[in-house]
């Protein structure tokens, strides 16, 4: 049914009707409203049974879905930002005792400086903890992508952190298509665990593993990772057929395939990035895009074939890799290895920072003639980062750097655009 | 067997846990048919404290459950010891996550089977969940006082050996005054831990209001069983604190842990008692008082007190700590 509503909403309810049956919560924005919407629903009955415990922080919070996923509840919760690097030690357990929890990332920056507002620096920083990470583009594509999450973790037995742009997405109002019960019954089917913590059959979870068998281990969690490479797009077509769109996979062209430049990106930036691509494409430029929605276990395969026609790669992220540059570009570099293809890592957004369409035309334009920094910091004001340089030249206390450049910059408030 | 009841001591021990008893007034230990729910063949030192104790106090729960328990065990020696892969002694469902969060782990165990319960699950299973004191008193706090304060259906232990064992015996919250560890070490002018800090987690969970506390030693078989016994009666969360020696630790001798850990309550070192809801109902009394000399003497982490110049100092602070306790608890009320 077509409603309109706030993504934050549209991931609850979708959650909601994918039969839960613990539900941790911890506020942070921007997840807060999700798991709000989901605990009403626990609480008013509509959602039964469910058990909606309101932990005492983000550790706590993963903790009790590694208990509860471990007695064979389907588990679900949902943080962002301080609170995932919070629960960060038991964000690794849950992945290396293979428990099929599923944890929406509302994205937003990590301080210090703190800053609520969105980039995908928490999600990147466990991108290597075994836990599978799915970006959404929209709203409907975040609510069908739970859907679809649920059905992926239990099958491989793996948890997933849905990703989707705090603020931009989860408090944006919009129209979403939501599915029916009957449907998401059909499509998803009961958590039948591969370990439970039953009496009846007494197993020990989490034992001690020493040299001897930690490598095999840890190469198992890696070849189921790789497994979802081919149920991904099973369960996109099956997704399909049952509730008749288009949602998730692997990857996804646009406009794409006779560009000589390729823009990459994740989330919600890729609808600004279209809209730049189809005024450009009118005007003649030859561009594309590339999104990329799995970015663990990362789609080499797809993302060579889809990029292997341009001649340069812009890869635009809402994250670093301090002291390298790009964190998405360095997986995009891999997948292009010995490729004679240009690629451009391109910085933007972080904390928030509006990237306008004016911005991109001018990026994009500056790219295809190959006249970027190979590393690009997009809309960064070099002025104010001078004076900070200049300052800590002259003066040995020179003070907090944050306090200092907003000082120079004459507000007081975080600055959007 | 007469009909008379029985006051059997064995030597030395106080201990009614033997066969010659009928069955029925057995402990859980001395029965044919107990759990066994960490088997033999564990890594423990000899004479560990810990590994007796989480015995003693997870047959008693599985004896009370009639088998029906799930466990969530915290990193540390216990954890260390029974499961070196591939094996484990755990003769029941068991699960470790990390180190610090134990009690939120067990909340969520008892949450999915409320749910399964709701669901028609017959069979009542519950939860118990534990951990060394470090895992405790410090780095597991947080979690453990969530689960108190959200009151969920968990029986915390606590085994209780004053430090970091399995990291090699550093100070925790809870090692007491004096004692030397690898990060209290005995030199300076004031030797081992510090006075003026630690905490009694016992008292801290009394403060949740929680429907039961108590703490127990590994000396007092018969005491350990039934207060576990007791914790299960309540639905909520409970918590139970075992003193534990720990030869390697404590410098003591293997066979002396069960003497050292009596020697902690006749000395009043260690309260022995139990709480419901925020209110002390009953105390093991002191049988016959020690002083605190006794205990310490036998412990190579206090041996910095009985060198050439014994400090008679630090002993008598330590003997007030004792003397408070036994006021504050009336350990030597009902003699
Ligand atoms: C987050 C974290 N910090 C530190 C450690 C290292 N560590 C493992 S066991 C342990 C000591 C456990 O002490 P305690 O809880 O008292 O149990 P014991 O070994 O004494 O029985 C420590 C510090 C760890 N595993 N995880
Ligand atoms: S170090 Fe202490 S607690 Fe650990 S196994 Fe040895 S005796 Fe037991
Ligand atoms: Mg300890």
């Amino acid at each position: 049914m077509l409603k309109q509503m706030e993504g934050s909403r549209a991931v609850a309810e979708a959650v909601a009707l994918c039969r839960p049956e613990v539900v941790c919560a911890y506020p942070i924005s921007p997840q807060t409203h999700i798991v709000e919407a989901v605990g009403e629903m626990v609480k008013d009955g509509s959602l039964s049974p469910c058990e909606f415990i309101n932990v005492e922080s983000e550790f706590a919070a993963m903790s009790v879905a590694i208990g509860s996923s471990a007695t064979g509840a389907r588990t679900y919760t949902a943080t962002a930002s301080q609170g995932l690097l919070f629960m960060a030690e038991a964000v690794y357990n849950a992945s290396g005792l293979g428990l099929p929890i599923v944890m929406t990332v509302a994205n937003r920056a990590i301080g210090a400086p703190i800053n609520i507002w969105n980039d995908h620096s928490d999600a990147l920083s466990q991108r290597d903890s075994g836990w599978l990470q799915i970006f959404a583009e929209t709203n409907q594509e975040a609510l069908d992508l739970h859907i679809q999450a649920f059905r992926l973790a239990e099958e491989l037995s793996l948890p997933i952190m849905v990703c989707m742009d705090g603020f931009i997405l989860t408090h944006a109002y919009e129209r979403v298509d939501m599915p029916t019960q009957e449907q998401v019954d059909a499509y998803l089917p009961k958590y039948e665990p591969r370990q439970v913590l039953d009496p009846a059959d007494p197993v020990s979870i989490g034992a001690m593993v020493g040299p001897e068998a930690f490598m095999e281990v840890r190469y198992l969690a890696h070849a189921k990772q790789m497994e979802a490479l081919k149920l991904i797009p099973a369960y996109a077509a099956e997704f399909k057929a049952v509730f008749g769109r288009d949602s998730g996979g692997l990857v996804h062209t646009y406009k794409a395939d006779d560009a000589d430049t390729i823009v990459v990106a994740m989330g919600s930036v890729l609808g600004t990035i279209k809209d730049v691509v189809d005024e450009m494409r009118e005007a003649g430029h030859k561009i594309g895009v590339l999104g990329i929605t799995l970015f663990r276990p990362f789609p080499i395969t797809q993302v060579r074939a889809a990029l292997q026609g341009a001649k340069r790669v812009v890869v635009l992220e809402k994250s670093m890799a301090i002291g390298l540059g790009g964190i998405l570009a360095v997986n995009v570099r891999m997948a292009l290895s010995a490729l004679p293809i240009d690629v451009y890592t391109v910085v933007a957004g972080l904390g928030g920072r509006a990237i306008t369409m004016r911005s991109l035309h001018a990026l994009f334009r500056k790219a295809e003639k190959d006249d970027i920094d190979p590393i690009t910091f997009l809309d960064l004001n070099r002025a104010v980062v001078d004076k900070q340089l200049e300052r800590e030249r002259a003066t040995r206390r020179s003070g907090p750097a944050a306090e200092a450049i907003l000082r120079d910059i004459g507000v007081v408030a975080a600055k959007l655009a | 067997m007469s009909f008379q009841p029985v006051k059997f001591y064995q030597t030395g021990t106080f201990t009614v846990g033997n066969r010659l008893l009928p069955p029925e007034q057995r402990s859980v230990q001395s029965q044919e048919k107990r759990y066994n729910s960490i088997n033999s063949g564990h890594r423990a030192c000899q004479g560990c404290g810990e590994a007796l104790g989480a015995r003693y106090a997870i047959d008693a729960a599985m004896e009370a459950t009639n088998g029906r328990l799930i466990c969530a065990n915290a990193t540390g020696c216990l954890e260390v010891f029974s499961t070196p892969y591939p094996e484990t002694s755990w003769q029941m469902p068991w699960i470790h996550s990390v180190f610090g969060n134990t009690a939120a782990v067990a909340t969520g165990i008892a949450a999915a089977l409320k749910v399964k319960r709701q669901q028609g699950e017959r069979r009542n299973i519950r939860v118990v969940a534990q951990g060394g004191d470090g895992g405790t008193t410090d780095i597991g706090f947080g979690c453990l006082s969530g689960m108190f304060e959200r009151n969920d259906d968990v029986l915390y232990i606590c085994y209780d050996n004053g430090g970091y064992m399995n990291t090699g015996i550093q100070r925790s919250s809870a090692t007491p005054p004096a004692a030397r560890t690898a990060t209290t070490m005995a030199v300076g002018p004031e030797p081992g831990n510090v006075f003026g800090q630690g905490k009694f987690l016992p008292a801290i969970a009394m403060a949740h209001e929680i429907p039961y506390v108590a703490t127990a030693t590994v000396a007092d078989l018969r005491d350990l069983e039934a207060k576990v016994r007791r914790a299960m009666e309540f639905q909520g969360a409970r918590y139970i604190h075992i003193l534990v020696p720990c030869p390697l630790g404590w410098g003591t001798a293997s066979h002396d842990t069960i003497r050292i850990a009596r020697l902690a309550k006749e000395t009043g070192v260690f309260p022995v008692f139990e709480a419901e809801h925020g209110e002390v109902k009953s105390v093991l009394a002191i049988r016959r008082q020690l002083p605190v000399e006794e205990y310490l003497r036998p412990q190579k982490r206090y041996a910095h007190l009985f060198g050439k110049t014994p400090q008679v100092e630090v002993i008598a602070r330590l003997q007030a700590l004792a003397d408070r306790n036994i006021r504050k608890y009336g350990l030597l009320e009902g003699n």
